[in-house]
């Protein structure tokens, strides 16, 4: 699973993470690291456990067992210090639609104690092609616009640690294409961490340096986008993806590929 | 605890204010609605009773406008967060590096504005319009203003809690929780008015203290010291209580998975 000689530092690391909700195991003993500049790709059908796993590192829900470690401090008992270095966006969540962007983005530039705000705002708005949006009403934005909206506020604390929850989700070709350059762009520059969940492959191969599919809650492969689909007798991501939710394993045994 | 945070949190709920008008309308409406009514009813009480009963029915007046201003902080704890619900923001606030103090505080502070605001709508408006004047208590206007919003913070962070524990199905929570108070805390009549059972409950309460309080300073121009330490003791252990209440519901549905079903529906 991970290589005992590999020396890239850990950002964070779960080790045999199980949560059950009423007697299921939604995540079963699931155990990954993720390194510094690193895009780790969480992939499985709905239910999988993705969400889970990831609102445990989140610290939104606790697990029933296992360790979360970030930046190589426990997660629970060093939230907000491991919080102040990392951030989030989901295509799910909103930010308060009656406030105009600025607004909203300000109050977050506050909250991670952003030096020079406004700037910071300015640039990142410039970076995504929405400086136009400064004035808008946050709820009246388009999909695409709000999606990158939430992308400022989460790379507005030049976060270490990135979560990024579908962050295409809902967007035309066009808009997505430009959200996976920018978030690859951000990472390479900064060298940030990210964990990436997606439902969209063409996302998953083109940002993801690393993918880990599960299924029922347990890891069933683990590795690059390409030696998964080399060591799978489909033809792209899309099939390997296809085949783990329906008859759950890779191949006939679950076998990892080579690990970065 | 981290101020900076905190004014953040304030400030998003001064923008809020300012982007939506009608919140700000809402602020006085109802309270202006109810001090319209009790002035009403007390002038036509007064024009039709002797004038020694007539001075009570002032106390009609004190007692709304008093307890305005609890009703007034508990739905700036409560509908602060309700806030961030309705506007699925909660998720946002819960993985950025804020404290559960910090977030309360935030709301505390945001009641303390909605509770000013409305009190001096209701001075002028009692003053010009019934010639009940809220400053003939005096100095004791402070600790008496302290005490209910001391204890409207408290039910604001249960009400909290609830909502936070049930969803959206205990939303209505928000709103009907001080009324639950309200026929025991004695703020339209005295405690030894009440049926006798009653008495022991309504003194378990910080407003009792306060009611009383206010009705002996507006009838004789003195306050029991004895009842403002009881408002203040009592006020501590609610606070710590209902702090307490908030903090486990937080651990409780993050033990359960149910904060982020809650904070994306």
């Amino acid at each position: 699973m991970s290589d005992p000689t590999d020396t890239r530092e850990v950002i964070l690391e779960a080790r045999e993470l199980t949560r059950e909700f009423d007697g299921v195991k939604a995540l079963d003993r699931f155990s990954f690291k993720l390194h510094r500049g690193e895009v780790l790709g969480l992939l499985g059908a709905n239910g999988a456990g993705k969400t889970t796993a990831m609102n445990c590192l989140l610290g939104l829900t606790l697990p029933t067992s296992g360790e979360l470690n970030a930046f190589g401090m426990p997660l629970q008992a060093n939230r907000i210090k491991i919080l102040q270095r990392a951030n989030f966006s989901s295509a799910y969540t909103a930010l308060p639609g009656n406030l105009l962007v600025w607004q909203n983005l300000l109050v977050f530039a506050h909250i991670y104690g952003v030096p020079n705000p406004k700037k910071k705002i300015a640039e990142l708005m410039e970076l995504l092609e929405i400086s136009h949006l400064n004035k808008s009403v946050t709820g009246q934005l388009s999909a695409g616009e709000s999606t990158r909206v939430n992308l400022v506020k989460a790379f507005l604390n030049d976060p270490e640690l990135l979560m990024l929850d579908e962050p295409t989700a809902s967007l035309d070709p066009d808009i997505a294409d430009k959200v996976r350059k920018v978030v690859r762009k951000v990472q390479r520059e900064r060298n940030v961490a990210i964990l990436y969940t997606s439902h969209n492959m063409r996302d998953i191969e083109e940002v993801c340096d690393r993918v880990i599919f599960l299924h029922k809650g347990k890891i069933v492969c683990e590795g690059t986008p390409s030696d998964i689909v080399a060591q799978s007798s489909s033809d792209n991501l899309e099939d390997v993806f296809i085949k783990i939710a329906r008859d759950g394993e890779l191949l006939d045994e679950p076998k990892k590929a080579s690990a970065v | 605890m981290n101020f900076r945070i905190i004014s953040a949190l304030v400030m998003r709920y001064l923008f809020l204010y300012a982007r939506s008008p009608m919140r700000l309308v809402e602020l006085a409406f109802w309270p202006v609605v109810d001090l319209v009514v009790w002035g009403n009813v007390t002038v036509f009480i007064q024009k039709n009773t002797n004038p020694e009963f007539g001075s009570y029915v002032l106390f009609f007046l004190g007692g709304m406008i008093l307890w305005d201003i609890m009703f007034r902080a508990q739905q700036g704890v409560a509908i602060s967060f309700l806030e961030d619900v309705w506007t699925r923001n909660l998720l946002n606030i819960f993985v950025a590096p804020v404290r559960s103090s910090e977030y309360i505080s935030a709301t505390f502070i945001v009641g303390m504005l909605r509770i000013l605001i409305t009190a001096v709508v209701l001075s002028f408006i009692s003053w010009f319009g019934y010639a009940f004047n809220v400053f003939q208590l005096s100095w004791w206007l402070i600790p008496f203003f302290l005490n209910l919003m001391l204890f409207g913070w408290s039910l604001g962070m249960i009400s909290t809690a609830l909502i936070l524990r049930w969803g959206l199905a205990a939303e209505s929570l928000a709103w009907a929780i001080p009324f639950f108070f309200q026929p025991v805390v004695a703020v339209f009549y005295r405690v030894e008015d009440m049926p006798a059972w009653s008495r022991p409950i309504a003194w378990c309460f910080p407003p009792t203290y306060i009611f009383e309080g206010m009705r002996d300073v507006m009838k004789s121009g003195t306050m029991n010291w004895d009842y403002l330490g009881y408002a203040a003791g009592l006020n501590v252990l609610y606070l710590a209580l209902a702090g307490w209440l908030f903090v486990w519901v937080l651990n409780l549905t993050r033990k359960r998975g149910l904060l982020t079903k809650f904070a994306t529906q």
